[in-house]
């Protein structure tokens, strides 16, 4: 998909497309009207290009796997390049989720979240990732009818987890306990 | 698998070919991504809870009593390589899920028009297709649906953010919703990029046949929204819906253009695109979807009058290479595909008097 606009805009395969002024096609003498960052290999690459020579690479480059988790993983690396020491990015890539374990080293990795409670447990890192994709913070769509149970739906995801690395210590005693404790909520 | 063999002779909704504006439009589709609260998202998954997410909607869909007699397929256990593409090419299940490991199944009605994804990105992912530009009824079918869902099960829903989704792309009301359309006169006459460069800035996407990173085959191209959040659902169908007749009417013209401007060239291609489809002796899918898209477009102008719609959208279908092995019913290679191919084409396109190739 092009993009063309002044804004840059990440599309779905990994690609940033925007438009400057004032350079030329690097593969013609023509203005360069497209800037296209490729963000899918190891190491950001520049291309500068006029309509009609973005326009047989980007179709070029169509079918290849689709890469909608590093597109988002490198929105967040930017992100937090621009607001964080290299230090305080080290200690939050460790935080991990209480429910559900999973890293925020692991989320921008993979672009993909753990479980329902990261949203709230990683709030500050995903409010402007979110701004970022939707340009808005708040839904103003459908509501399911049947309201969820606030925190005993995440929290059995934690005693479920937990559940099963006892069972793998063989730690029969703990694992039952859990169990009692996971049918005691899912009631 | 009972229920597949049956689907495999007919055409699917998605290429029925008819419903409103199906001249241009093949067909309307929204999809909703759901999660149970108590579940981590897929990624996290063990494979007792995907066994246990599995577990909970097909009770909950047990449960509904206007879904007896849906089509159960678990794509974990039972279902071949070719079994799988096979209801990728109907459009009945991503190919997330096709390829996926672990517990994963689906749920489709018998007319094919909607389908239950378990435990594909997120733990259901639904989806409703009608053919032709029906956004507003397929809106209203896939609305109902969640509802029935919603009294069954306990969803992943945060009070600012909406419905929970593995991807912050999808999270709010994770509706997509995508119209199919035919552009062959766009692609001819080189106006394809420039309508499209305009639909980013309306919060619109462009995907090939088949959805994120496919190509555009045979002229097909789907337009869908970009955000989920922010916007009601009612909102994003309108934001397609009211982008839709704009294309229509630019592809409309397009055609007028090329009948009136170059008529000859434009007969000659599509009638050389027919001649090659009746009498190629081995093709590949690629180049059966590019020629049937000039036919098809041959058709509507009337430059072809011995072919009708339903004949093309078949083989459309039909043509693609886990139909071709499923009507053949054996496995074959590709270049046996493509000989294969072409049999069936020529079977299909022009009436073969000893009927000595190919069986359908």
């Amino acid at each position: 998909m092009l993009r063309n606009d002044l804004q840059p805009a990440i599309n779905g395969r990994g690609r940033r497309v925007g438009r400057r002024l004032s350079m030329k096609c690097q593969q013609c003498e023509k203005p360069a009207t497209f800037h296209i960052t490729e963000l899918t290999g190891p190491q950001p690459q520049e291309l500068h290009l006029c309509e009609t020579c973005a326009k047989t690479y980007l179709l070029q480059n169509e079918g290849g796997p689709a890469a909608v988790a590093p597109t988002l993983a490198n929105v967040l690396a930017k992100q937090l390049k621009l607001g964080q020491a290299a230090e305080e990015l080290a200690k939050l890539d460790q935080r991990s989720c209480p429910q559900c374990g999973i890293t925020f080293y692991e989320f921008r990795n993979q672009g993909r979240l753990g479980c329902p409670h990261d949203y709230e447990y990683f709030e500050r890192e995903l409010t402007p990732l979110i701004m970022n994709i939707h340009g808005e913070s708040k839904h103003v769509g459908k509501r399911p009818q049947r309201a969820a149970g606030p925190s005993g739906g995440t929290k059995l995801i934690r005693l479920r987890r937990e559940m099963e690395d006892a069972i793998k210590k063989e730690d029969y005693e703990l694992a039952s306990k859990l169990r009692d404790q996971i049918r005691e909520l899912e009631k | 698998m009972s229920g597949l063999e049956e689907l495999a002779n007919r055409c699917g909704e998605w290429l029925r070919g008819q419903g409103p504006q199906s001249e241009i439009v093949i067909s309307s589709r929204i999809r909703l991504a759901r999660n149970l609260s108590s579940f981590p998202f897929i990624r996290r998954c063990s494979e007792t809870d995907r066994v246990a997410v599995e577990k909970t909607f097909r009770e909950a869909i047990a449960g509904v009593p206007q879904w007896k007699g849906l089509i159960y397929v678990n794509v974990a256990s039972e279902l071949s390589a070719i079994d799988r593409q096979f209801l990728v090419e109907r459009q009945l299940i991503s190919r997330e899920l096709s390829e996926a490991s672990g517990a994963r199944s689906v749920f489709i009605d018998a007319a094919e028009t909607f389908s239950l994804m378990i435990n594909e990105e997120d733990h259901l992912r639904m989806q409703v297709m009608h053919s032709g530009l029906d956004l507003d009824a397929v809106w209203e079918q896939i609305n109902q649906m969640d509802d029935w869902l919603d009294q069954r099960v306990s969803y992943a829903f945060h009070e600012r953010l909406g419905y929970l989704t593995a991807c912050p792309t999808n999270v709010g009301t994770g509706m997509r919703v995508s119209v199919m359309l035919h552009l062959p006169a766009l692609v001819i006459t080189q106006q394809i990029e420039k309508v499209f460069r305009s639909l980013p800035k309306m919060g619109l996407a462009v995907r090939g046949l088949y959805g994120e990173g496919s190509q555009a085959m045979g002229d097909f191209y789907q337009i869908s929204n970009q955000v989920t959040l922010g916007r009601s659902e009612v909102d994003l169908v309108k934001q397609v819906a009211e982008v839709i007749p704009v294309i229509i009417d630019y592809e409309q013209q397009s055609r007028a253009f090329l009948v009136k401007e170059s008529r000859k060239d434009l007969h000659d291609r599509v009638s050389r695109a027919y001649g090659i489809l009746c009498t190629a002796q081995t093709i590949s899918s690629e180049e059966t979807l590019h020629l049937l898209s000039s036919v098809r477009m041959g058709v509507y102008l009337g430059l072809i009058k011995d072919l009708e719609i339903p004949t093309i959208n078949k083989l459309f279908i039909h043509t693609q290479p886990a139909h071709l092995q499923k009507l053949r019913g054996m496995n074959l290679d590709t270049a046996e595909r493509n000989v294969e191919r072409a049999h069936y084409l020529q079977d299909h396109l022009r009436r073969r008097g000893n009927g000595d190739l190919g069986q359908n």
